[in-house]
């Protein structure tokens, strides 16, 4: 089963219920993996510290323009989409962070003047923590747009999709990079919080959810901080609360040094249990579909 | 005419809230600077639940296209899913079909098709804004849920905001980033003068901020750094305040931990306005006096 965390908003505390729940259902004898698909502000490792033994560069294949061959016709910078090619004086250029590597400039030319080069965008890394939870995830170079490549190619890392559950940590948002993340789940666990801010951001997150056609349930975190927003609008729209974890000060401080929710508070080990349970049993009888 | 970005690589770190201040703290009545404001986040625009603007014009925001294969022309020849590196033809039945949600938008299905069967399909992608608002003009911009580009449509509410601030003579263009340090943060920083980042003393925070600064610098634009929730881990601001002494990154300010802060988005005004002296409130504009600050010292 792939469950994936995701928010809309920033800072909810995604990473805090995606570590939590790997660790406690690791805990329960399942194989799990967590794949933090925040690549461009992955901090999952930080919680469950893994020993990270396995990388790999994530290239696109980008345009290499041999000038011998090229006469300059421009075919290639008229089929591209992104403008990453273009010819200017007869001369073929390329502009690497524009390209998405889709290969059509090589196809198209006549001449066969375009090869391909790897042009690397970021690296996955991996490796399993202390109690046996297998962990992967990829980090955007700096300057770099484009993370959906690095994503897509983390999802592809068989070693973490093949375990009993995979619980997927998703970047803030509500576009391509959080779309690409939670591709394939089976179920969605929005984490927000009970402000304004949350709200809103729930509802562009929700509707994610609902474009994809995957089952969605909420955990509204810091609960009390704010209004009664989030509440009524699950209401409205028939979504159902997972989970409340309080405003506490000490769970703001255990984070704020790195420790994971558990070691916070050892009694959320038996609520993700159950909180797992109770997804397999909403999934098998078609609620929440 | 200045551009400042406020960023903060990890979200909910409180950029928006303090942007949502310092739009209060520059408000036409006791502005040193005239100012347009830019909502840049635009997966997740929160700026306007604050400041309540009035939209004054709308514009249909159309992103990247995707592909459609014409079935009646289509001959079930499978080149389309050959080229395509995104996996987004599938094929059921000899019908080959283009999965929108998958699909790059590259076009290259398009020129490969021996039967000209497939065509690109524009996206509705969002919409953006020009708003007036007690604090003064306000570009913002809704992306539909799922959608790309969202780099693009930054660029186009910052374009939009920037343009009215030449049109009118205005000497800052004040820029509420996205977290983050990919295509959207990109976008967001271009052109800036100075990047304000938010920072927050916890162990993701921290991280994050070292992610965003490589980012500043690597597109050659001057950082300051405040830190948020300074009092919640102070082992963590400790270290913030050591790097940034080491570095040389000017630290303009620590605002505390303060629930007035969402008591205010509660009520829909900028913490500064709602109570102007509670903790956070006084803070922030200690921040500000060192943005100005800095701001000034860049026309030396």
């Amino acid at each position: 089963m792939k469950i994936a965390i995701a928010s809309g908003k920033g800072g909810t505390g995604k990473t805090t219920v995606a570590t939590a729940f790997a660790q406690a259902l690791s805990r329960k004898e399942y194989s799990v993996s967590l794949v933090d698909c925040d690549v461009e502000a992955p901090n999952a490792h930080i919680f469950i510290q893994p020993i990270l033994d396995q990388f790999e560069d994530v290239n696109v294949l980008i345009p290499s323009v041999d000038a011998d061959s090229c006469t300059g016709c421009g075919l290639c910078a008229e089929v591209c989409q992104f403008h990453a090619i273009v010819v200017i004086g007869g001369k073929t250029l390329v502009f690497p962070e524009m390209c998405h590597g889709c290969g059509s400039c090589t196809l198209v030319c006549p001449e066969q003047a375009i090869s391909e080069i790897p042009n690397r965008l970021g690296v996955l890394e991996g490796g399993l923590s202390q109690e046996g939870i297998r962990f992967g995830h990829g980090i955007l170079d700096i300057g770099e747009p484009m993370a959906v490549p690095v994503i897509s190619k983390l999802k592809k890392w068989q070693n973490l999709m093949d375990a009993e559950i995979v619980v997927i940590d998703s970047p803030p948002g509500a576009s391509c990079p959080v779309v690409e993340s939670l591709r394939g789940a089976d179920y969605i666990i929005l984490v927000t919080e009970p402000t304004p801010f949350g709200l809103h951001d729930l509802r562009q997150a929700y509707q994610v959810t609902q474009v994809l056609g995957i089952p969605a349930g909420i955990i509204i975190n810091r609960d009390g901080i704010g209004d009664t927003g989030v509440d009524q609008y699950s209401a409205e729209v028939g979504i159902d609360i997972l989970m409340r974890i309080p405003l506490e000060r000490k769970i703001g401080q255990g984070i704020a040094q790195g420790k994971s929710l558990l070691e916070v508070k050892p009694e959320y080990e038996k609520y993700f249990q159950q909180l797992y349970l109770q997804i397999g049993e909403a999934l098998s009888s078609g609620n929440n579909l | 005419m200045k551009q400042l970005v406020i960023l903060s690589g990890k979200g909910g770190t409180g950029k928006t809230s303090v942007a949502a201040a310092f739009a209060d703290l520059l408000s036409p009545e006791n502005a040193p600077f005239k100012t347009v404001l830019a909502d840049a986040d635009v997966d997740a625009s929160n700026l306007e639940l604050v400041l309540k603007p009035s939209v004054v014009e709308r514009e249909k925001f159309w992103g990247g296209s995707v592909a459609e294969i014409d079935s009646d022309n289509c001959s079930a020849c499978g080149i389309c899913a050959e080229v395509c590196r995104f996996d987004a033809v599938s094929v059921k039945d000899d019908v080959y079909t283009v999965d929108p949600i998958a699909c790059d938008g590259c076009a290259a299905c398009v020129y490969q098709c021996p039967n000209e069967a497939i065509s690109m399909k524009e996206q509705l992608a969002g919409e953006w804004y020009r708003s007036e608002s007690l604090y003064g003009p306000l570009f913002h911009a809704m992306l539909i849920p799922a959608q790309e580009n969202s780099g693009k449509l930054v660029t186009l509410v910052k374009q939009q905001a920037r343009l009215l601030a030449l049109d009118e003579a205005y000497d800052l263009v004040l820029v509420d980033g996205p977290p983050g340090i990919g295509c959207p943060v990109i976008s967001a920083v271009s052109g800036a003068n100075l990047a304000l980042i938010v920072a927050e003393p916890t162990a993701s925070g921290v991280h994050d901020m070292h992610r965003v600064l490589e980012t500043t610098r690597h597109f050659g634009v001057e950082a300051l750094i405040c830190i948020n929730k300074a009092d919640i881990y102070l082992d963590g601001t400790n270290k913030i305040e050591e790097y940034c002494r080491k570095e040389n990154i000017r630290m303009v300010g620590k605002i505390p931990f303060d629930l007035m802060v969402t008591e205010s988005m509660i009520h829909g005004k900028p913490v500064t306005s709602y109570q102007s002296n509670s903790p956070a409130s006084l803070a922030i504009r200690d921040v500000w006096t060192g943005v100005m600050k800095a701001l000034k010292d860049q026309e030396l």
